[in-house]
């Protein structure tokens, strides 16, 4: 971090004014030994991770094997047990740091959308603009106008989420996280919930957030998709980062027994 | 037989569908759309009749009761029934029509305060944060207290207790803001609840939307979780509110229990014993305030099953 104030960002004061001028750190994530348990049962155990600026990485590993609760983790929407994750540097699992200043940077989309239903597409994307960031509704519905146009969702915008498809909301979950200009994005199983002919507008979406240099971290069960986007696979098993680099090591020869275990179920399952 | 894996199957001939031990076409004919209306006819015939038999002993009951007639008499009296309705002052009655009005104003007045009160109390035992821990404490104990104690006896504590107090402002007021305080005192403890089993009934995944986008605990419930939570609770308080529609009558023991203490020449402040009413009251909490705890405890135990696989944030 080489801002002016490089401890206020995240303080309890400050206004989290973190800029995209100070985001050009060369490292935008790193965890380091991170646990959590729920209860004994200890889902991540010890993860070190680093994520460059503008680098896609995807997280695979079978079901409970940690994705999820490692993206829930760096959001700090679940408390680490152990160990630290440090955005653009700084430590956010230090005591006194504003988790809400450090959302306002890092767009979470959730396997089950979790738009809110009782608020129009527009007003579920202009609640953080206008509620957190405190810009002027006129404003904020501009601009989410504008991410609804760029991906194709324009004449939804006066709907509310249950007249939309699967597809439709899981789109508009994206638009809503993208509305509060995050630095990083973290996407957890987006296309799990949705039917087999709606994953690839989704990933259409996620395809240009990549090009545009989106720093994200994306857990997923799609590999034909982490092959094709990732700069970096990580296979995760029972908590740990069994095996991790490019899409075509990982996926054309991958070292561990497990990952190599894990592949050949999705080959055999034809996901792959 | 059809051939087991071929697509035959759905295109099976009657003969086939026999050979199968199917039943074969036409089988259910005699319970086709004649029969069904005829049924409907027997089904109409016989409620009727059932109805007219219940409806009739009913009226054997008032009409051969040996008390029968006093029972019209005194409660049947259309003539005592039309100066009730418009009330008489020479003969001393209160007109119950009028009665009416002054109780559905207490309705209304009651209603939006308690309304008010009951989100706040709901409010302040939904929060987490440390700062607010004694008030939350407070929420939990107003609930234990108001949901435990008899609303005729928070009317009489405050009817009888705030004019004995001699406090400047509270101590003169009617009887009418007497019993609306009563009401919303009490009433404020169920309706917290069932604001609260709303707030409760909103998935944690809406909580963890709203607080990834940076919404503090406050704007979340504030934006996100009371929105959702007020539509889902809407019914069940309207049948809380039927209920404070009646209870509302009670207030009118206020006025009973002073008259009858006038007449009876008792000086109410020195000699009638208004502490059974506390003793009451204490009793009472002593049954409800248990079964309340047990309450929350399932209620915990069903958010922790429900968070077990979801969010630890609240």
């Amino acid at each position: 971090m080489t801002g002016p104030e490089p401890t206020a960002e995240f303080g309890t004061g400050g206004d989290g004014g973190l800029r995209e001028s100070e985001l050009s750190g060369d490292e935008a994530i790193r965890l380091e030994g991170v646990h959590k348990s729920f209860g004994s049962l200890g889902v991540l155990r010890g993860i070190d991770l680093s994520v460059q600026t503008h680098e896609v990485i995807c997280l695979i590993g079978a079901s409970g094997s940690g994705k999820s609760t490692l993206l829930r983790c760096v959001n700090l929407l679940e408390p680490v047990n152990q160990g630290r994750i440090m955005l653009w540097g700084q430590d956010v699992t230090a005591p006194g740091v504003d988790e809400n200043a450090v959302r306002r940077h890092i767009g979470i989309v959730f396997q089950s959308f979790n738009l809110f239903p009782h608020m129009t597409v527009l007003r579920n994307i202009t609640l953080g603009p206008t509620r957190v960031l405190g810009v002027a509704r006129e404003e904020a519905e501009a601009g989410a106008c504008a991410l609804l146009e760029r991906f194709g969702l324009s004449d939804k915008k006066n709907d509310y989420p249950d007249r939309l498809s699967g597809g439709q909301q899981q789109r508009v979950a994206i638009v809503r996280a993208l509305a509060m200009q995050p630095g990083i994005m973290l996407l957890d199983e987006v296309t799990s919930a949705l039917d087999p002919e709606l994953v690839a507008e989704v990933l259409g979406v996620i395809r240009e957030l990549a090009g545009a240099g989106m720093t994200m971290l994306i857990a997923t069960h799609e590999m034909g998709f982490a092959r094709d986007i990732a700069d970096r696979v990580c296979f995760l098993d029972e908590g740990v980062i069994l095996e991790q680099g490019p899409p075509q090591q990982v996926f054309t020869a991958p070292v561990e027994v497990r990952t190599q275990q894990f592949l050949r179920r999705i080959v055999d399952a034809g996901r792959l | 037989m059809p051939v087991r894996g071929s697509r035959e199957g759905a295109y099976l001939d009657e003969q086939t569908l026999l050979s199968t031990g199917a039943p074969p076409p036409g089988a259910f004919a005699g319970t086709g759309r004649h029969s069904h209306l005829f049924g409907g006819q027997r089904a109409a015939a016989v409620s009727t009749a059932s109805t007219v038999v219940f409806l009739g002993a009913v009226v054997a009951l008032f009409v051969f009761a040996p008390g029968a007639a006093a029972v019209r008499h005194t409660f049947f009296n259309p003539q005592q029934m039309w100066q009730a309705f418009i009330g008489d002052p020479s003969k001393g009655l209160y007109s119950v029509g009028k009665g009416l009005i002054l109780n559905i104003e207490m309705f209304l007045i009651a209603e939006v305060l308690i309304l008010f009160w009951a989100l706040v109390i709901a409010v302040l035992r939904q929060l987490r944060n440390p700062v607010l821990f004694p008030f939350r404490m407070l929420a939990v104990l107003y609930t234990d207290v108001f949901r435990g104690v008899p609303l005729i006896i928070v009317i009489f504590g405050i009817g009888f207790g705030a004019p004995a107090l001699y406090l400047r402002g509270i101590s003169t007021q009617s009887d009418f803001v007497y019993g609306i305080a009563a009401l919303v005192l009490s009433y404020s403890a169920y309706v917290a609840e069932v604001y609260r089993a709303g707030i409760n009934s909103v998935h944690q995944s809406q909580v963890a939307a709203a607080r990834s986008l940076g919404l503090s605990q406050w704007k979340s419930l504030r934006f996100v979780v009371l929105p959702q939570a007020v539509r889902t609770v809407i019914p069940p308080l309207l049948n809380d509110f039927i209920s404070l529609q009646k209870d509302t009558a009670l207030v009118s023991t206020l006025g009973a229990v002073i008259e009858a203490n006038r007449a009876a020449q008792i000086d109410s402040s020195t000699l009638f014993v208004y502490s059974s009413y506390t003793v009451a009251a204490l009793l009472f909490l002593c049954l409800t305030i248990p079964l309340a705890r047990f309450t929350d405890h399932l209620i915990a135990r069903d958010v922790g099953r429900r968070m077990a696989g979801g969010s630890a944030i609240r």
